[in-house]
């Protein structure tokens, strides 16, 4: 009578001890729950085999726990399979160096140091009696205050050999001559171009600059695609921040009869901006897992809502019959539009799981990029039109380079998305779409800062 | 047999697509090939097999699709896809390749060795 009584006991153990697998599994972050599903029916198999061979439901389970494998090697494998996807190749690419806490306090002092720096070299200029926003020159080198600073950190923080920063620092100089050899004529289009590209080309530098020698690959490529996104989330936030900050101080100071605001506007602001760009940056790659946690939530936020935005504003232009005006400000505006949207549709595909079949969320992305693509095509026929009509202006003709630029790679994205979701492409196959495709940006805003001062007679 | 962790990873890559190329098969059943395949010589850890089963899918070489086992179970079964087989001549190749080398240079190695050890006929 004991026998069987025994027998259903040790059965049911057998599950618990399943069930106490399983939440040791779940527990870490790496493995996912459809992980566990999958390693729990090969615990399963191997039970039942080793359970034929004669062994002991229990002995039969701790062999086949043992086979799998100590939990921390695996879960650090999954974890280095799952990196690309979760966005946590930051995290885990220095593979097997440990830091210490003497290295984190010497990198946050390095990091302080270096916002500090830009933050008060945005302030050499007035000693000159230059204005921030009165003097276009300034403007014209706004980006060499900050840019090698930030591409300073990386070639600290990634050792990078004499040979790449040389060619960084040589990069900057040749920036330096194009932004200043030029004799604009005052408020020339030209001028407000190379404000607006330099910073575009130069972005290049410090991207070669935080791969760290890795800028051939394309996998180093996509990891500064996110850090730039991720940045772009982290300064915004930042911007908030400081934007309550001003409020306060302004407001507080009022209270006791001073007036904070030139204080505020001649240091607090400039200074602020400049050093947030190298404090941004240093978080993105700090705290990395709470970013990573984030962009996915705004994704899931920002798709549907652009998707109807971008919807409405088609169906209200057919149905007014306005054409788009192209003016800079507009044009510049559409190009940011179709940046954001490649963006979505970046963060969306890297945080998705390929397990997961087609959902809503995905037709929406393919309605905002289809809606996107349309809207632009408009915008392009606008601006033809405008130049066959009216000739070439270098406004005209640099926001047309860009909309082909940026319409030749979201319509290719379009085309690899939707083989991806029809299970016929890769992510993989997109990825390198979008890194092989990336210096084409740089190159057209050198184009405009080096040739079209000279082709427009600096008009 | 201890196999240096390396090599097995380096192999694991061809191992599993040329199981698949054999038919679709799930991540338990694939580890029962390796071993029955090299005699039981091959062990790999068995947790190791799934982030290689992920990563290739990734990269699309195979595709995973959640079936049931025989028992009822939640099973995911892998297929080769045509990425796949083209990986898998490539990866033939190169074996093929690292394998004739390893042959060639062991044939010399191993030719003075016997020679060396065999008593030699003294002759004066």
């Amino acid at each position: 009578m004991a026998e069987p009584a025994k027998e259903l006991g040790s059965s049911e153990s057998l599950e618990e001890q399943v069930e106490q697998w399983r939440s040791y599994l779940r527990r870490r972050s790496a493995i996912r729950p459809v992980d566990v599903e999958e390693l729990e029916d090969h615990l399963r198999g191997e039970v039942s085999t080793l359970r034929t061979a004669g062994l002991s439901e229990n002995e039969a389970f701790l062999v086949a726990v043992k086979r799998m494998g100590a939990l921390d090697a695996i879960s650090n494998e999954f974890a280095r399979e799952h990196s690309e996807r979760l966005w946590k190749q930051l995290v885990m690419s220095p593979a097997g160096t440990v830091r210490t806490g003497a290295d984190q306090q010497t990198e946050t002092i390095i990091v302080l140091v270096l916002a500090a720096l830009a933050a008060l070299a945005v302030k050499i200029p007035s000693l000159f009696g230059l204005q921030w926003g009165r003097d276009m020159a300034l403007s014209r080198n706004a980006s060499l205050f900050v840019l090698p600073i930030l591409t300073g950190y990386f070639v600290w923080k990634r050792g990078l050999s004499r040979g790449i920063w040389m060619r960084l620092a040589l990069g900057f100089g040749g920036a330096f001559v194009f932004a200043n050899v030029y004799r604009f004529e005052a408020g020339s289009d030209t001028e407000a171009l190379t404000v607006l590209h330099l910073p575009i080309a130069l972005w290049l530098l410090v991207g070669v600059a935080y791969t760290g020698g890795r800028w051939g690959e394309s996998a180093g490529r996509m990891d500064f695609v996110r850090f730039s996104g991720e940045l772009f989330i982290y300064y915004a936030l930042i911007a908030l921040g400081g934007g309550v900050l001003v409020g306060f101080t302004v407001g507080m100071f009022q209270a006791i009869g001073i007036d904070a605001q030139p204080l505020v506007q001649n240091w607090l602001v400039p200074c602020g901006m400049a050093g947030a760009v190298i404090v941004g940056s240093w978080l993105v790659e700090a705290k990395q897992s709470v970013i990573e946690n984030m962009a996915p939530v705004l994704t899931r936020i920002f798709t549907p809502l652009f998707a109807f935005t971008l919807l409405a504003f088609l169906g209200t232009m057919l149905w007014t019959g306005h054409g788009i005006d192209i003016e800079r400000n507009a044009l510049i505006a559409f190009d940011l539009l179709l940046v954001l949207v490649l963006g979505l549709l970046l963060y969306s595909i890297s945080a998705r799981d390929p397990e997961t079949r087609p959902s809503a969320l995905d037709l929406l992305l393919v309605l905002l990029l289809v809606s996107a693509l349309i809207a632009d095509a408009f915008a392009l026929a606008a601006i033809a039109a405008r130049i066959s009509e009216f000739g070439f202006t270098p406004n005209r003709v640099a926001a047309l380079g860009e909309n082909v630029i940026l319409l030749v790679n979201l319509g290719w994205s379009t085309v690899l998305y939707l083989r991806f979701l029809s299970g016929r492409g890769s992510f993989t196959g997109l990825e390198r779409w979008q890194t092989t495709y990336l210096p084409a940006y740089a190159l057209w805003a050198a184009v405009v800062v080096i040739g079209f001062p000279p082709l427009f007679r600096f008009h | 047999m201890d196999i240096n962790k390396d090599l097995v990873a380096a192999s694991a890559t061809p191992l599993v697509l040329a199981i698949l190329s054999e038919g679709d098969s799930y991540g338990y059943a694939i580890l029962k090939r390796v071993s029955e395949l090299s005699g039981g010589q091959l062990q790999w850890t068995d947790g190791m097999l799934y982030p290689v089963l992920h990563r290739l899918e990734r990269q699309g070489s195979i595709k995973g699709k959640w079936g049931t086992s025989e028992t009822g179970r939640k099973r995911k079964y892998y297929h080769l896809t045509s990425p796949g087989r083209a990986q898998l001549a490539e990866q033939r190749q190169h074996w093929q390749m690292v394998d004739s080398a390893l042959r060639n240079i062991w044939r010399t190695l191993s030719l003075p060795a016997p020679s060396a050890l065999s008593p030699r006929p003294f002759h004066g």
